[in-house]
């Protein structure tokens, strides 16, 4: 124990919380085998911390102190419940029993349960939703009415989401585990999607007045750097790397009155360079490995945009490539297009309204508001005033968000009345 | 734990099957079955005749009624199932997996409910 004043033990308990508070939570899980009481556990450790530690000291590996802390309190809450209950009462015993508690304080066991608790949260059979809702809560500590906020949903129904989550876990015996190498890919797929949700929900807020959400994207980034710390997949460098290169941009994104700018337009000077060069290193890794997929080829695709000094002088030809390669590994419509932009970028305004033309032809995207967008903009920059306005009419009656509806508009008022 | 394997085909799939492929498709579960019969897993199962044998009955106001289906919007009906005992649900979806129907139609995989441990 520490000579600390009780001040100082105060402090030393807020900022163990902070960085210590997922991962204690993590060990809980799998020792207790239930995420509510590991909770609980979680939270009567840390009380017996802040009332314990200004008085004892600080224990010299505080972690451990609240691991096993919360595993007794945890014991003894059991053995109140079991006066009546008698399944909990054997609970009590067979934790109290249980000889695989592993040597408190081994980094390797408290990292794999940290990686257990992701994949946990992340497991397909979740719904969709809950995915992000679980990982949000539980591994990165996020309160349900921050999560709530984030998503614009109410508390109550965040907070049901989860609670049905958890039973689900519990229910159908998802197990808290690593998956095995051989289901390593598909799982892995499922929680890099989860990730690059929140980082989207964050970057281009599907809804509402503001175009971004600041915090999400922040929490996907740690998540991103978290997954790569325990795991050092090819994809998931990837994904972090496409994070990151996104993000290099974001304060140029819109202007000070809250417009959208497009890539064209924004202040490349403004650009984050310390983020532009650690995704660009990262991508470089990922595509080395040659075990890379769709978040690396994206990230790629991101990286030549990044490091071009205009919109004139980018690589398109190099970007329509990536695209062909990503299209082959991740066929989607929404890449289709995005290639289509790319190479009207690199062939001409015609060529590429032509396979815009088909993609809406076959009708897969013709609710998307971004695709009647990029046909308004191709016949635009070709002089087609009129389609051009028919198209943005199009794209701003499916437009669901304040300043990209604001942008439409503009385009339109641009355009004039017409003939 | 204890999983119910519900494998639901496309009938008409498998009626418009040749004699050949529906032999080497009933092979195919013999020896799926064998499989989990030798791992442990298995506990029980059977096919079921077609929807079209299906009756569904209700008690309404203390009165029956029996009622030809359910016809249900889905192309896919319910077609047999496996009761299966499953580490976690892990090992139970890598069971569910090998059902040769998982291919062609798909398998439902749900837990037992144990009455003993909800108490």
């Amino acid at each position: 124990m520490s000579d600390a004043t009780p001040d100082q033990a105060r402090d030393a308990a807020d900022a163990v919380y902070r960085t210590e508070s997922r991962r204690v939570l993590a060990t809980l899980i799998r020792l207790l085998g239930d995420f509510d009481l590991a909770e609980e556990a979680l939270h009567d450790a840390f009380t017996a911390a802040v009332e314990r530690w200004p008085r004892d000291g600080v224990p010299a590996n505080p972690r451990a102190w609240l691991v096993s802390t919360g595993r007794f309190k945890a014991i003894d809450a059991l053995r109140r419940r079991a006066r009546f209950d008698r399944s909990v009462s054997e609970l009590a015993l067979r934790l109290e029993a249980d000889s695989a508690v592993p040597a408190l304080g081994e980094t390797d066991a408290v990292e794999d349960d940290r990686l257990r608790l992701i994949f946990t949260c992340c497991h397909p059979a979740l719904p969709a939703d809950a995915r992000i809702a679980l990982t949000l809560r539980e591994v990165c500590g996020l309160t349900t009415e921050e999560i709530a906020r984030a998503f614009l949903t109410s508390p109550p129904t965040l907070a049901q989401r989860i609670v049905r989550a958890k039973a689900k876990i519990r229910d159908a015996g998802i197990p808290y585990q690593v998956p095995e190498r051989t289901d390593l890919p598909g799982r892995l797929d499922s929680v890099l999607h989860v990730v690059y949700l929140v980082f989207n929900e964050g970057y281009s807020a599907s809804s509402g007045t503001a175009l971004t959400r600041h915090d999400l994207s922040q929490e996907a980034i740690r998540l991103g750097r978290l997954l790569l710390e325990l795991l050092p997949e090819p994809e998931a460098m990837g994904l972090l790397a496409l994070m990151l290169l996104h993000e290099s941009r974001r304060a140029t994104r819109t202007s000070a009155a809250g417009e959208l700018v497009l890539l064209a337009d924004q202040d490349r000077s403004r650009w984050d360079q310390g983020l532009i060069a650690e995704g660009a290193a990262l991508v470089e890794r990922a595509l080395a490995s040659r075990r890379f997929g769709p978040y690396t080829l994206q990230a790629a695709i991101a990286a030549v945009h990044v490091q071009a000094a205009s919109a004139e002088a980018t690589d398109w030809a190099q970007i329509v490539g990536l695209y062909d390669v990503l299209l082959r590994a991740d066929p989607s419509p929404i890449i289709e297009l995005n290639r289509a932009v790319a190479l009207a970028m690199r062939d001409g305004a015609a060529a590429g309204l032509a396979l815009v033309d088909a993609i809406l032809a076959r009708g897969d995207l013709s609710d998307y508001h971004l695709a009647h967008a990029a046909r308004a903009d191709l016949c635009r920059r070709l002089g087609k005033a009129g389609e051009a306005r028919t198209s943005y009419a199009r794209a701003l009656a499916l437009a669901r968000q304040e300043p990209e509806r604001r942008f439409l508009e503009r385009r339109l008022a641009e355009l004039g009345a017409g003939p | 734990m204890k999983y119910l394997c519900l494998i639901y085909d496309e009938e008409q799939k498998l009626d418009g099957m040749s004699p050949t492929e529906s032999d080497a498709f009933m092979g195919e579960y013999f020896a799926f079955t064998e499989a989990i019969r030798d791992s442990g897993h298995y506990i029980g199962g059977e096919a079921l005749q077609s929807a079209q044998t299906a009756t569904t009955v209700r008690v309404r106001n203390a009165r029956l009624s029996a009622t030809d289906g359910p016809f249900a919007e889905t192309k896919e009906q319910l077609g047999g199932f496996y009761l299966i005992e499953a580490r976690d649900l892990n090992d139970a979806i890598q069971v569910a997996a090998k059902i040769p129907s998982a291919r062609l139609g798909c398998v439902e995989v749900r837990p037992i409910m144990n009455f003993e441990q909800t108490g």
